[in-house]
Formats: C-alpha cells, structure tokens, sequence
C-alpha cells in the first residue's frame, strides 16, 4: 500500500500571488513590532511607465537629422509668466527638492556642484537654505513648505526661483518626519527645534488653505521679492487636471508635477505605494490642463517621479512637459546604493539596491546620513562630478532620440512621435498602441 | 511723515518704496491711507521705519517683516506678521486667523481678539492678544511667548514643541500634549516685559502658563491613540 502511495503524482507546492513571501514577512513583522513600516524612495512596485513607450523614429513622411552634427538645442527658460528673471536652463533636467537634514551637506554640495556644472538648477528642501548650498548652486530653487523650517527673508531673497510645495507623489497629502537620530546641532538650529526629537513636517500649509488663499500668498511672496523671480507650485500627482488649473489660476509661473514614484526621505510604505498616480498618468491631463487655458508653454511644467534615462526625459517632454526633475537617479548618481558598500548594506539586513532606511542615518554611501564619519565617506568634487557626466549622458541620449524623430529642439518632441506597449500606457499616455492607431478612450473604436 | 495713497498709486508701488528703504533713512515715518482690506501691505520690510495703516487689511500685513515697526488702525485679515523676523507689529482692532503664524522674532500686538490657529509653529515670536484667540493657538508652537488676556479656545497648544503659552482667563481646552505648568520667577519676568511692550495693565501674576509635556517629541506607538 505505501509504495503505492508513493507512486501517485503529487500537487506541487504552490505559493499564493496573493500572499507573497515579501507579504507574508511583512505581516510578520507588524504582528511582531505594532507599528507600520516607514522608508524613504518611491513607489516600488511595478505601475506603467515610461517603460511602456516607444519612440517612432523618422520614417517615409519624416526625415532624421544627422547625429554628431546636425544641432539639436535642450536650453528651456522657466518661469516667463510673470517673472522678470526667468531660470535660463542648459538642460531640461533639473534637481529636485531634497533637505539638508535628510541629506548630508556633502551630499547637498555635490548635487549643486553637478547641477551648476550641467548648467541646470538643483532645490532646497525642508530645513532651510545652507550657504554652502547657496554657494555651490549657479541656480538654487528654494522650497517654500508647510513646516516653515529656516525660511526667513533674506534667503528668500537669495533664491533664483520659489517654489511652492503643495505636496509630493511619494506622498500627496502627507507630511513628514525627520526622526530624532538625523538631528544633528546644526540641523536643530536651522529648524528651531531640540536637538534628537523627531521633527515633524505638517502636511497643509499653516497660513493658507485652498486655491483661492494660495492665489494671496503667491501674491506676497513676489511682493517680497519684487516680482523678481519665478514662482513654482509643486503638487503630488492625484488629480493633475484640477491642480494643474488651479495652480494656473492662482498664479503659478511652472507647474512641478511629481508622481508616485517619487521619492521621500521618510514615509510610511503604506502611504508611498497606495496613495497617489504614476507619473505617466498625470503628464497628459496637466498638459491638457494648460492648453485649455491656452498657457501651454507660457507656464511650465516639470514632471518629476522615476525618471533614470534621456529615454524617460525625450518620452515625458514628447508628451507636453517642458522640463523634469530628478531625485532618487541624482542620489545613484552620487553614489546611493552602489555595490561597493554590499557588506555594510548586508549588516543593515538590506542588500545593494534595496536600501531605503534613509530615515535611520546609517547610510553607507554618506548620502542620507548626519553622521559626521558616515558624510565624509562622500567626497562633493568627485560626486559632483559624477552627477555632471549623468546629466551629460542623460541629454545626450534625449539628443540622440530627437534627432532620430527629426528635431532640432528637444521640446519639439510630440506625441505623434510615441506609441504605446500596452493598453494601460496607451490610455495614460494618449498614444496609439504600436502598430495601431488606437487608444483607450479615443473615438472612434 | 512719507504718505502713500494705496488706492490710487498701487501695492506694488507701496512695497517697493518701504521696501528699498535702508537703516540709513530718513524717512523713517510712513502712513498708508485708503488700505480698503487690500492683501500684502508692508510685507518684506528691513529697516528701523514706522508705516501707519489707516484701516483694515487683508491678508499678510507685515509678512516676513524686519526691524520696522507696523500698526494698522483697524483689523487685520488672516495671517498678519506671518514668518515676522523681528520689530513690531501692532493690530488696533481685531486678527483673523494664523495671526504671527511660522514667526521667528519681534513682537505681535492685537489690541482685540485673535480667530484661530494663532501663533501656529510659531519659532521664536512674541504674541500678545490683549482679548480672546480661537482654537487650535499654537498648534506645533516651537519657540518664543504667547500671551493672552483673554480667553482660549478648544484645543490650545496641540502637538507643542517648546513655545512658552500665558492665559489670564479660561481655556477650552488643551491639545494634545499641552499641559498647565508651574509659573516660576523668569516666566513671570517674561510676562511682566511682554505684557508692558505690548500696552497691557493685566498682572503677571493673573495668569497660568502652559507648556509641552514632551510626551510627543519621540514617535512612540503607544502615543497612537493621542493623534
């Protein structure tokens, strides 16, 4: 009987795609601990991307121009809405907001040094202006947040442009925390707080609320600063549409527009990856958003979440955006993640490319630390001038596609140039699915 | 004396001419007449000047001001003095809402009651209201002195950090980790100073001071039910 038993076929063992072993470790974990996970990064798991996009390239009715000699410009100038001193930009590419406090200062130098080199803007972030910040960026963009942390006048004055933070992808509608362990002295000071607590940053401004109030305050802001520089209002990407034209409204000079795959420097998991749209979704309605009005281009549009290539920057400039913003990449850039460090991640219980504990101020790489050992791992020329060559690359790989579709301005990139590879990017982005003439939502099926 | 007619010359005219004034002037005293509730009046100021409002503003009055000395012979619309850095602002009649909210220094006067969310994540102002203020005052209040005459509202000094919270009359309610403190010698000196620069005949001794328990400052889990 039992060697009958054995020769009868056996159901293999199956895992649950529903309860994953990622799932189930989580589970785990909360049962264990009590409390939800926090991270820093952006969405993790797999949502339509820039991925799920083609570029045409020339054809019988369109002709390529000649790589390595024909001239294709990137220069972008944001802010001509209002401003009498628009940011003049070499490259399309721009640095997006990201804290000294979250940061170390080596790491915020670095990112000014690669900026400045690439001839395009980087941010400020929560906590303030730091004058080696100031110092080492030719275009500064200050962010204006609902934590008010270190803003004052005169810095405000410094800044080559404002920017008005609504929200984030990684987290529309949240606010942050910067935990006690990242509190350094020097970080307590700028934000007026004690040092080693957790500082929590609100998730609504504290003097205004509403479009109707933003209106007023973008109207002190250039009171203050005498109508000099542009004025940005950056929101999460959730109803990009409406945002978009309320931000418009309001008075916006550009439109910074972040999707889910945007990173922060600490959030919980829950909020990163449930909360928000992917930042193929919201290009389209923003840009629709703008030409209803009859601003498209009068009001720029910088598109910021997961973009890693020239790839993602000529597929989000074809579909209407002026410019993009990077984070998360610039961090790689640096050094964030880099194998190098493979055995101190494996300490943190982490691995090359996982690491997302930015919060805890152990980074390895000396990016996302206040430990004074830890930042001094990060050498600013070098890593600046890594950041530099990415940023080179990046454009001249955009270069390389526009040529190929034959323009000789990166921002004469269109949709007509793109198909889809799937239905859902189809619908996303307004492109045909390749080999057709279709898409989701278009007349006409 | 400087006059300046806002109705008929402009905000942008006004702001720039107090706005390039520098601690050298001579003009050191203005009038704004015919303000009618306009936003952004004499916000952005940076020296040791006196600008008069003969009425009531809008929105911002004396944002982000430095070193100048604003008084507005009437109301003040939401936000008045936000992000002060120092000097003074004085509010004749009564405050909307956020009145001194983010500010880092000087001294906010309200002869009249303050709305809600006053001294919100205040980092260093003073605030005196000589009558009521509106609930959630001080809310994440992280540094300088909020004095009131008056009564408080629900919810006084939610989520505190280290903003000192003086009260003569009743409280609605506390916030989260808002607690009534023990009033010692230097916290009746700060108010016997404050409550003289700000034109008040209350006694320090009338007053109960409020503070953060500090029970927040760490996320702890178990504070969960607190949020």
């Amino acid at each position: 009987m039992k060697d009958m038993d054995d020769q009868i076929p056996r159901t293999l063992p199956i895992q649950s795609a529903t309860f994953t072993n990622p799932i189930n470790a989580e589970i785990r974990r909360a049962a264990a601990t009590g409390i939800y996970d926090i991270r820093g990064g952006g969405a993790k798991r797999k949502v339509p991307h820039f991925d799920d996009l083609l570029f045409l390239g020339a054809s019988v009715s369109r002709y390529p121009l000649e790589g390595y000699r024909e001239r294709c410009d990137t220069s972008v100038t944001l802010g001509t809405r209002f401003a009498k001193k628009p940011i003049e930009l070499d490259i399309p590419v721009t640095i997006a907001g990201m804290s000294f406090g979250a940061l170390s200062g080596p790491a915020k130098e670095a990112l000014g040094r690669g900026a400045s080199a690439a001839g395009t803007s980087t941010t400020t972030g929560d906590g303030g202006m730091t004058p080696e910040e100031r110092g080492h960026s030719s275009k500064l963009v200050y962010q204006y947040l609902p934590s008010r942390y270190g803003m004052n006048p005169n810095d405000l004055r410094k800044a080559d442009a404002i920017e008005i933070v609504v929200g984030q992808g990684a987290k529309p509608g949240g606010g942050g925390m910067l935990l006690g362990q990242k509190i350094s002295d020097r970080v307590a000071d700028m934000r007026t707080l004690p040092k080693g607590i957790d500082q929590r940053s609100a998730c609504r401004h504290p003097d205004w609320t509403g479009p109707d109030d933003l209106e007023i305050k973008i109207l002190e802001l250039r009171e203050i600063t005498g109508w000099q520089v542009p004025i940005y209002v950056k929101v999460g990407a959730t109803r990009p549409y409406y945002d978009t034209a309320l931000a418009v409204k309001a008075g916006a000079d550009v439109v910074v527009m972040d999707g889910m795959q945007g990173g922060t420097a600490a959030t919980q998991d829950v909020f990163i990856e449930h909360v928000g749209i992917p930042t193929l979704a919201c290009i389209r309605p923003a840009v629709q958003a703008l030409q209803d009005l009859g601003v498209h281009r009068e009001v720029q549009l910088v598109i910021s979440g997961g973009i890693r290539s020239g790839a993602d920057v000529a597929k989000a400039l074809a579909l209407g955006a002026d410019a993009v913003a990077i984070g998360t990449a610039a961090l790689v850039a640096l050094g964030d993640n880099d194998p190098k460090w493979e055995s101190e991640y494996q300490k943190l219980g982490t691995t090359t490319g996982a690491y997302d504990d930015w919060h805890e101020g152990q980074d390895p790489a000396g990016i996302t630390t206040q430990d004074p050992d830890l930042a001094a791992r990060l050498d600013p020329v070098e890593a600046g001038r890594r950041l530099r060559n990415y940023l080179k690359v990046m454009t001249l790989e955009a270069q390389t596609i526009a040529r190929a579709c034959g323009h000789n301005h990166l921002h004469n990139l269109e949709p007509e140039d793109l198909c889809a590879l799937t239905m859902e990017a189809a619908a996303m982005a307004r492109v045909p699915l390749a080999g057709t003439s279709w898409y989701p939502g278009k007349e006409g099926f | 004396m400087q006059t300046y007619d806002l109705e008929a010359n402009g905000l942008r005219g006004l702001n720039a001419a107090l706005q390039a004034q520098s601690t050298e002037t001579n003009q050191t005293s203005w009038e704004v007449v015919n303000p009618k509730g306009s936003h952004a009046i004499a916000v952005g100021l940076d020296a040791p000047i006196e600008v008069t409002v003969k009425g009531s503003t809008g929105y911002y009055c004396a944002g982000m001001n430095q070193q100048a000395m604003v008084r507005v012979e009437g109301s003040a619309g939401p936000g008045v003095a936000e992000n002060m850095m120092s000097g003074q602002v004085i509010v004749d009649g009564d405050a909307s809402q956020y009145a001194g909210a983010t500010g880092h220094g000087g001294l906010l006067v309200i002869k009249g009651n303050a709305s809600s969310r006053c001294g919100i994540s205040m980092k260093g102002i003073d605030i005196v209201v000589h009558g009521n203020i509106g609930h959630m005052s001080a809310f994440m209040a992280q540094a300088g002195n909020l004095v009131v005459c008056g009564d408080a509202g629900d919810a006084l000094g939610d989520s505190l950090y280290e903003a000192r919270l003086f009260v003569r009359g009743s409280v609605k309610s506390l916030g989260a980790d808002c607690i009534e403190k023990d009033m010692r010698p230097e916290h009746l000196e700060i108010l016997k100073d404050l409550l003289e620069r700000a034109g008040s005949d209350a006694k320090p001794e009338e007053f109960k001071r409020y503070g953060s328990a500090r029970q927040l400052y760490n996320f702890d889990i178990g504070n969960s039910a607190a949020y």
